[in-house]
């Protein structure tokens, strides 16, 4: 079986992230975003980029893409649902997660390196994890400041649906850690079968482009496809 | 005013195109003559000297003339790279500016059929205590970021420099490396007649007429706001789409030609590709697809919107590229026919508007032969060398060095550019230059692109050549043979005859060392008029080396691999004692004089054929050129990344800081020492064991003045808020 | 609050500059079957400034747009102060 990678005209990472995918053993294929049929498929990643040129708000113009009737259909039916940086942004627009990505903290493009400590396994990107792991994965977004209403954060706080915060090299979750202003340093949100990332695990694949620690939050949503029935 | 002085157009060139077309022009035939024979469309100030470049090669594909420079990798694979100035419109609107200029360059490598892979930009600035720097730094970086991140091409590297001289006259350069399998390259003909002519992309309108041919073409002053409505704005969305078909189209073989529109819009995309194939062309300007209602003829020719494409398509192949065209969701318009003869026939509203033979457009330009000659003021400029009789504080100059925005942290400005999209980027900004794998091969390729216009404003053939050999030896230093130049000469008037003898000079010293070198230039940019008011920039060539890595060091040379325990030493000529033009006597003394040392042909070939193979056969996991700060700042910058300090003899210490060129500071682990020393020895290169790394504190030391030392930490704080402390308020 | 007033600024980009968010967003609204022909994305700034004279406020405003709020190369700008 086949994890579908969505291309919204504006999409940047698909390559990136079906090369990645391929590399760690799974098979993966691009779709076009009036594709209306994604039967064959058991899993979707929504690929990091600028959908649609990110005009009017991020990921606004790409929920109402013609393949979103069938990502969501597939995220009612249980498969495994990824959106990463841009992929995220749609997820929440769309109403597949809760909350929102704002503009980071200071106003500016960041791409560098950041770290992620596992607060949770029991989600599609961490089920191959460890509790208290710190991964090295690189961030590459202008609007990544993840914020959602004082009753949501509570919420997901309360049920445990942030498998990743930003955190220091060794795993302290705290101000200086947090790199775009996200609320209490979300850089994740998991909610049973779907889940948004904001940071690339996909080019965290190899250590000679400087960090491997991506695999095991891919490797965790390929074990989920696996685990799931659709 | 005539009309064509209003275009920019001497009485002399109005007389030509009179006597070309036997009448006087119409008025659409005006506008396209007066931008494809300005000087950024024609290059007629420079062109009568831009042949001295050498630009052959066996493995040169497509030399200088095409939309870009193309290269043979090997094994079926081609890279095409080009570099262009968008300096004017960035000072008028730096973000759009900025914006426009990467998505010019883009093109030109798409156009040729690659997949652009990558981006460095090149960007100078006056001081950034003055709050108008702060935003033109701040909006050309926004720009490029705004456009590269949303189009997905990576910024992986570049240079940031500040100077007085560019206060009123920023330089952006953008640099593009574009990868393709051999048989995906396309050029920018019309085919043969019966050819049809598709354009693809944004709709036009009004928006850019004139700008980047008018706005490069003429000086400022302090009515250039007069020139603003000019600008054009940049739309990544359209450009990402249009790659995307574009790179359809090729991989399918629907296209015969294929030429970018830019400066000159239409009349140049039609009138080159034309004179290309030795054809002609019909072209209806009613069915261009526009954005505004009601533009005239020459108005249509002249647009700069941007995103478009003209391509060129067999007859039975026009319904499959409209189709491609609607998947991708961009408008095409099928606007012209190849003709037989060489007569290029525009009509509009049913009626021929300009018809003239295509070539005489490009070909029939005026060549100028302008004046130059030495600055009156150069001999008293290499005179005007400063006497030390006390040697200075080291680690306080050291320091003040290091926080000077031109030699400290950059990461202010590459934080903000996507670096690592398509996963090929080894190594990315904030090295010596790029490395980037070619996935699926044992290939990478290394780009480094380098200024430094106080030097060439000393000696504009020395500095030019320097650069040749700087940049060559950042991309050795990545395991790379250098294999191809393109160049960006940025420059002031060259009505005035000291501009053209610098831009002469600066030509002859990158044509000695490409020659020294034997590498081709494979293409380039020159933006003239970089002045305001009269006082011109530093003449400031900006040179980018491409090298291939075949295959690539598993193991690179990097910044932070130095370790406690290591020897830190020089290859290169020892006792350079010139400070002229170096950034210790700008900072430190507020000084620019004296004459920079220039290259030493064979030590500077032997040095970069001595680093292709220590990185070859990683010998040593760093190196690190000596350049901007000399020595000092080189070692700094080691200790800076991998968080270790170092100890350092020096004999002199005019030489800590002295900028002479062909010198490699290096950490060597013990066990390869016999090797190193005789790899060294069998290419000529001197070696200096000048000290080793660790402990955590940099210091210098010296028989008669004893040691002098900073922390790490310290010299780091001072070197990080380089840029960042300036620009957080 | 009596001694400020609210001082609207609407900023828009020229009608020949191209507005490639606005057509983008027309592009959709038309995919979902909505009759648009076009769609211009301008920016609305709120402004509290001190009360006083109209006209020296509006000139002030004016110098504000000029300098920073709007970019003359390719916006122009409305000034609404509130009564």
């Amino acid at each position: 079986m086949t994890t579908a990678v969505v291309v919204f005209p504006g999409s940047n990472c698909e390559h990136d992230v079906v090369y990645a995918l391929e590399t760690l053993g799974g098979s993966a294929d691009l779709v076009w975003h009036r594709d209306t049929d994604l039967s064959g498929y058991d899993s979707v990643v929504l690929p990091g980029g600028f959908a649609h040129g990110d005009y009017l708000r991020t990921g606004a113009i790409a929920r109402f893409s013609p393949v979103m009737a069938e990502v969501n259909r597939l995220a009612a039916a249980g498969a495994p649902v990824l959106g990463i940086c841009n992929g995220f942004q749609v997820l929440c627009e769309a109403g597949l997660l809760p909350g929102v990505l704002l503009q980071n903290r200071d106003l500016k493009f960041i791409c560098r390196p950041i770290h992620l400590v596992v607060e949770s396994t029991d989600s599609i990107l961490t089920r191959a994890a460890k509790v208290g792991d710190v991964l090295e994965i690189p961030l590459n977004s202008y609007e990544g400041n993840y914020t959602a209403s004082a009753d949501e954060i509570a919420s997901i706080e309360a049920d445990g649906h942030v498998p990743l915060r930003y955190s220091s090299s060794t795993g302290t979750v705290d101000e200086g850690s947090n790199p775009n202003g996200s609320t209490n340093n979300i850089a994740a949100v998991s909610q049973g079968n779907v889940a948004g990332i904001m940071p690339h695990p996909e080019r965290a694949i190899e250590k000679i482009l400087g960090s491997a620690d991506g695999r095991v939050l891919l490797e965790s949503f390929l074990q989920s496809k696996v685990a799931t029935v659709v | 005013m005539p009309l064509h002085q209003a275009l920019g157009m001497t009485d002399d060139e109005y007389g030509t195109v009179c006597d070309l077309l036997g009448r006087p022009p119409t008025e659409a035939e005006l506008a396209m003559y007066s931008v494809m024979w300005s000087e950024h469309c024609s290059y007629k100030s420079s062109r009568a000297f831009l042949g001295r470049f050498p630009t052959t090669a066996p493995w040169v594909v497509v030399g200088p003339g095409e939309n870009a420079g193309v290269v043979d990798l090997g094994d079926g694979w081609l890279a095409a790279l080009r570099i262009e100035s968008h300096n004017h419109p960035s000072f008028v609107e730096p973000y759009q500016g900025a914006a426009t200029g990467v998505g010019g360059i883009l093109r030109d490598i798409f156009t040729m059929g690659a997949r652009p892979i990558a981006l460095w930009d090149q960007i100078r600035f006056g001081p950034l205590d003055d709050p108008h720097n702060r935003y033109l730094l701040e909006g050309v970086v926004a720009g490029v970021a705004g456009y590269g991140n949303a189009v997905g091409v990576p910024t992986v590297g570049g240079e940031v420099a500040f100077e007085e001289c560019y206060a009123g006259n920023p330089l952006v350069n953008v640099m593009c490396l574009g990868i393709m399998r051999k048989e995906q390259l396309v050029l920018g003909t019309a085919g043969t007649p019966g050819t049809i002519a598709v354009l693809l992309g944004s709709s036009t309108g009004r928006d850019g007429i004139g700008g980047a041919s008018v706005l490069a073409s003429a000086s400022f002053d302090a009515d250039s706001d007069t020139k603003r409505p000019t600008v054009q704005v940049g739309d990544p969305f359209e450009e990402k789409k249009l790659i995307e078909a574009c790179l359809e189209l090729y991989d399918r073989s629907l296209v015969v030609g294929v030429q970018d529109l830019g400066a000159a819009g239409l009349s140049c995309a039609t009138s080159e590709p034309a004179a290309r194939a030795g054809t002609g062309m019909d072209v209806d300007l009613d069915t261009v697809h526009v954005r505004e209602s009601g533009m005239t003829a020459a108005e249509l020719l002249m647009s700069e919107s941007q995103e478009r494409m003209m391509a060129f398509v067999h007859p039975s192949s026009v319904n499959d590229v409209l189709a491609v065209a609607a998947k991708w969701e961009i408008d095409a318009s099928v606007v012209g026919t190849v003709t037989a003869g060489d007569t290029l026939r525009i009509s509009y509203n049913n009626q021929v508007v300009a018809e003239m033979p295509a070539a005489s457009l490009s070909e029939a330009a005026p060549i100028l032969r302008r004046d130059s000659g030495e600055p009156f003021w150069l001999e008293d400029l290499w005179t005007n060398t400063l006497e030390y009789l006390q040697p200075p504080d080291i680690t306080r100059c050291l320091l003040e060095v290091l926080a000077d925005p031109s030699i400290g942290d950059p990461s202010w400005v590459y934080e903000q550019y996507d670096h690592q999209l398509f996963l090929n980027t080894v190594v990315g900004p904030g090295d010596n230059g790029s490395l980037l794998r070619i996935k699926g091969t044992d290939k990478a390729l290394a780009v480094s692109t380098d200024g430094n216009g106080r030097q060439c404003y000393l000696d504009p053939m020395r500095g030019g050549a320097n650069l040749v050999y700087e940049s060559a030896l950042n991309v050795a230093m990545l395991g790379a043979k250098p294999m191809a130049v393109v160049d960006n000469l940025n420059f002031g008037n060259p009505e005035k005859s000291e501009v053209m003898w610098q831009f002469i000079e600066t030509v002859e010293g990158i044509s000695q060392a490409c020659e020294s070198l034997g590498i081709p230039v494979v293409g380039g940019n020159v933006s003239f008029y970089n002045e305001t008011d009269e006082a011109d920039i530093y003449p400031t060539p900006i040179v980018g080396v491409l090298g291939l890595a075949d295959p690539a060091p598993r193991s690179v040379p990097r910044l932070n691999r130095a370790e406690a325990g290591m020897a830190l030493w020089m290859f290169g000529p020892r006792n350079s004692r010139n400070l002229a033009g170096s950034s210790f006597e700008k900072i430190i003394k507020g000084h620019v004089g004296g004459r920079p040392t220039g290259p030493d042909s064979t030590t500077g070939k032997a040095v970069i054929e001595l680093a292709v193979a220590l990185a070859q056969n990683e010998l040593v996991p760093v190196m690190h050129d000596i350049s901007d700060g000399g020595a000092a700042v080189t070692v700094s910058e080691i200790c800076i990344a991998s968080n270790v300090g170092a100890h350092l003899q020096y004999s002199s210490w005019v030489g800590l800081f002295a900028e002479a060129p062909h010198r490699i500071i290096a950490a060597v682990p013990p066990e390869n020492f016999a090797a190193i020393r005789q790899l060294a020895e069998d290419l000529g290169v001197p070696v200096s064991e000048l000290g080793e790394f660790g402990g955590h504190r940099i210091s210098f030391d010296n028989p008669v003045a004893g040691a002098t030392s900073l922390s790490v930490d310290k010299a780091a704080d001072a070197w990080r808020g380089a840029i960042r402390s300036r620009m957080s308020h | 609050m009596a001694d400020t007033r609210t001082v609207t600024v609407n900023i828009r980009r020229r009608p020949s500059i191209s507005d490639p968010q606005g057509a983008t967003v027309a592009r959709a609204l038309r995919d979902l079957g909505h009759e648009v022909t076009g769609v211009r994305i301008n920016k609305t700034i709120e402004l509290q400034v001190p009360d006083g004279d109209v006209e020296a406020i509006r000139t002030k405003v004016a110098e504000m747009c000029d300098k920073l709020l709007a970019n003359p190369v390719m916006e122009d700008y409305e000034i609404l102060i509130s009564s």
